[in-house]
């Protein structure tokens, strides 16, 4: 085991992958001379050459379009959207011709889409968003959030074996913060398979991304406070969803807490919380609670954002009321 | 004055087997003009009859362009043809039988009748499946190209569009990044002079599509699109440019849409005059009188030529409609791919 930055952890599933098989190439804006906005590939170019890391213009269209078209011939694209904001201008091409391309036309369209996404500084409307549910309700897609440095590697490297488009949201909010052990090697963690991030009895927290930190840092806080015993399953994907870890979770606790960054309203914590109510209504003994950010763009001075991002007193209080019910 | 290119028209027979087409090529093309348009016209007669559900969309007056430039593809090469591009799924070979399947929804036809129209794709003959969306499908051929490259492989990828889809933004950033990377690309326009209802001076204030190539670096040609052995020179010269490492090259073929937009639409507002004028330029005919001038083409290979065709789209119609329609269950399956479908040998 290595200790790694969460970004290291993802610069290290795409140097491996590209060693590993000749049709990886990756493609995005400053990207190789440069390594990235955020530097996930320095040092790639050097190794793999100008057309394994390609440099492309600021064209998210042609970025993800020709990632597409690449696909359809035989390669493995892994393109970057420099921050995951940038992906609505390339909209049509995911939504309208990859997501759609396996079911009409029978072609396996092969490709990740790496998306730098999350907010926490002061990045504004453009440079802070979480889109992954709008991505989440479009049926052909895959969605990968992952929360750790152990998991961004070993999805980084399920998300390239898979034959369907991968949305693959890397929260910018962990890149340096996080540091933990990563194994060695290649190896693949399975898409739709939830993780325990913490064991408990009286609540279920089901989140994601950075918000699995947030839920525990307020799990902490109450059970410091000798308040319930929190669970918290790091979702790891939203398409495929773990349903079975999440119902089974709620049977034993009883209480559903659904936490994410996104946007509330049609936010991936609305089909959670649906399917629940659905399927384990008789289990709950309180009303299932969603916490997320409110209905607005992500504002940029701190305070503004700092209100906006569910933050670990706004957990802290939802578990607490949830165990008062 | 234009900037791009203006193609000459071809004048004799020694100057198309200098193009590389030998005269048994020539009734080639002669035949799948012809297979083109028939295809077209039984499936308005079947749409009438309530056969084809949904909408239906002719190429009349595009057969030449779509044929010759499908003609000069090689065999590995791979293109995104367009809904008024049958010629290039004849000429590539997709069996009549399965494009009226596809028309009508068949559980047999090559969607599954998950999706209609020419919407489809066919991996051994190179054929990647359109999106209404026009013209999202050029930065994906783009892609192909870019494949091409980075594998050192002599293909080439085309693309299909057409002067309404000329005003998107796919268009520029496809061309300006093929431009960019001079990748193994022909941009095909069919200039067929309306979008929908929308004429082309409201569509573009350039003099010709063709003329925006000099912006992203490559070479821009107007063709006559009627002129099915000029469109078949200058995409031969592109195609192999690129091969060779050239780069991308934009060629504008002008044609009329001589039918409405679907066959819904009367298109009453093209003006009369202009259809007149385009229909003393049907393509078809153009050829057959050239055929006749310069390769002593007989009446009795004409016949020969006109029965063969019509007993294959006879065969492929009664074929077509004697296939069942889906089980209603299959519209749940197919949504995501396996992983064995990667081994599946794809767009040879």
């Amino acid at each position: 085991m290595a200790v790694m930055t969460y970004i290291q952890a993802i610069s290290a599933a795409l140097r491996e992958e590209l060693r590993h098989d000749e049709r990886v190439f990756l493609i995005g804006e400053d990207i190789g001379v440069f390594g990235g906005a955020f530097k996930v590939t320095r040092g790639l170019q050097e190794e793999f050459g100008e057309w394994r890391v390609i440099d492309a213009p600021l064209s998210e269209v042609a970025i993800v379009g020709g990632s597409i078209g690449a696909a359809l011939v035989g390669m493995r694209p892994v393109c970057e959207m420099q921050f995951s904001d940038f992906v609505s201008v390339a909209w049509d091409q995911l939504v309208t011709v990859a997501a759609k391309q396996h079911y009409r036309a029978g072609t396996p369209v092969p490709m990740v889409v790496r998306l730098p996404s999350g907010g926490g500084f002061s990045g504004g409307p453009f440079h802070s968003q979480n889109p992954e549910s709008s991505f989440a309700h479009v049926p052909g897609l895959k969605v990968v959030c992952p929360a750790t440095p152990a998991d961004a590697k070993g999805l980084l490297v399920t998300a390239i074996a898979d034959p369907n488009p991968v949305l693959y949201f890397e929260h910018k909010h962990l890149y340096r913060r996080l540091k933990d052990e990563v194994p060695e090697g290649r190896y693949a963690v399975p898409f739709g398979q939830a993780r325990r991030h913490r064991e408990g009895t009286d609540v279920t927290v089901v989140t994601w991304g950075a918000m699995v930190h947030t839920a525990a840092e307020a799990a902490e806080a109450v059970a410091a406070d000798g308040g319930p015993s929190v669970e918290i399953l790091d979702l790891r994907t939203l398409v495929p969803w773990d349903r079975e870890s999440v119902l089974r979770s709620v049977e034993k606790t009883s209480k559903l807490l659904v936490l994410h960054e996104d946007t509330r309203t049609g936010g991936f914590g609305a089909e959670i919380a649906a399917t629940v109510a659905e399927e384990a209504f008789e289990h709950l003994d309180a009303p299932i609670k969603r916490i997320a950010a409110p209905d607005t763009p992500v504002p940029f001075s701190p305070p503004l954002e700092k209100r906006f991002i569910p933050q670990v007193e706004d957990v802290v209080r939802g578990l607490r009321d949830l165990v008062a019910y | 004055m234009a900037i791009a290119r203006e193609a000459e028209p071809v004048g004799s027979l020694h100057e198309i087997r200098e193009a590389g087409l030998a005269r048994e090529d020539l009734l080639g093309i002669y035949r799948n003009l012809l297979v083109t348009r028939g295809m077209e016209e039984r499936g308005h007669i079947l749409y009438k009859q309530s056969k084809i559900p949904g909408s239906f969309y002719t190429g009349r007056g595009n057969e030449a362009a779509s044929v010759g430039v499908a003609t000069a593809m090689g065999p590995h090469d791979v293109g995104a043809p367009l809904h008024r591009d049958m010629g290039v799924q004849v000429v590539r070979g997709v069996e009549p039988w399965r494009i009226f399947s596809n028309y009508m929804g068949k559980a047999d036809s090559p969607t599954g009748g998950k999706d209609g129209n020419v919407h489809f794709a066919d991996d051994h003959l190179g054929l990647m499946a359109m999106v209404s969306h026009l013209p999202a499908m050029l930065p994906v051929a783009v892609g192909a190209a870019l494949a091409f490259k980075i594998r050192q492989e002599r293909r080439v990828a085309l693309a299909w569009f057409g002067d309404g889809a000329s005003a998107r933004g796919d268009t520029h950033e496809g061309m300006n990044f093929a431009g960019v990377r001079r990748l193994p690309v022909v941009f095909v326009c069919d200039n067929n002079h309306w979008a929908y209802s929308t004429p082309t001076y409201l569509e573009y204030a350039c003099e010709h599509i063709a003329d925006r190539a000099q912006a992203y670096g490559f070479d821009g040609v107007v063709v006559d699109g009627t002129d099915v052995l000029a469109v078949y020179r200058e995409a031969k010269r592109a195609i192999e440019n690129a091969r060779e490492g050239g780069g991308p090259t934009l060629i504008e073929c002008e044609t009329l849409r001589m039918e409405g937009h679907a066959v819904h639409d009367d298109a009453s507002y093209v003006p009369r005059e202009m259809l007149d004028a385009w229909e003393k330029r049907d393509p078809i005919k153009r050829f057959l009188t050239w055929l006749r001038d310069n390769a002593s083409f007989t009446e009795d290979e004409d016949d020969g030529i006109q029965s063969e065709v019509k007993r294959l789209l006879e065969e492929a119609v009664h074929r077509a409609e004697a296939g069942p329609l889906p089980d209603p269950e299959t519209a749940l399956e197919g949504v995501y791919a396996e992983p064995e479908e990667l081994d599946m040998p794809h767009f040879r």
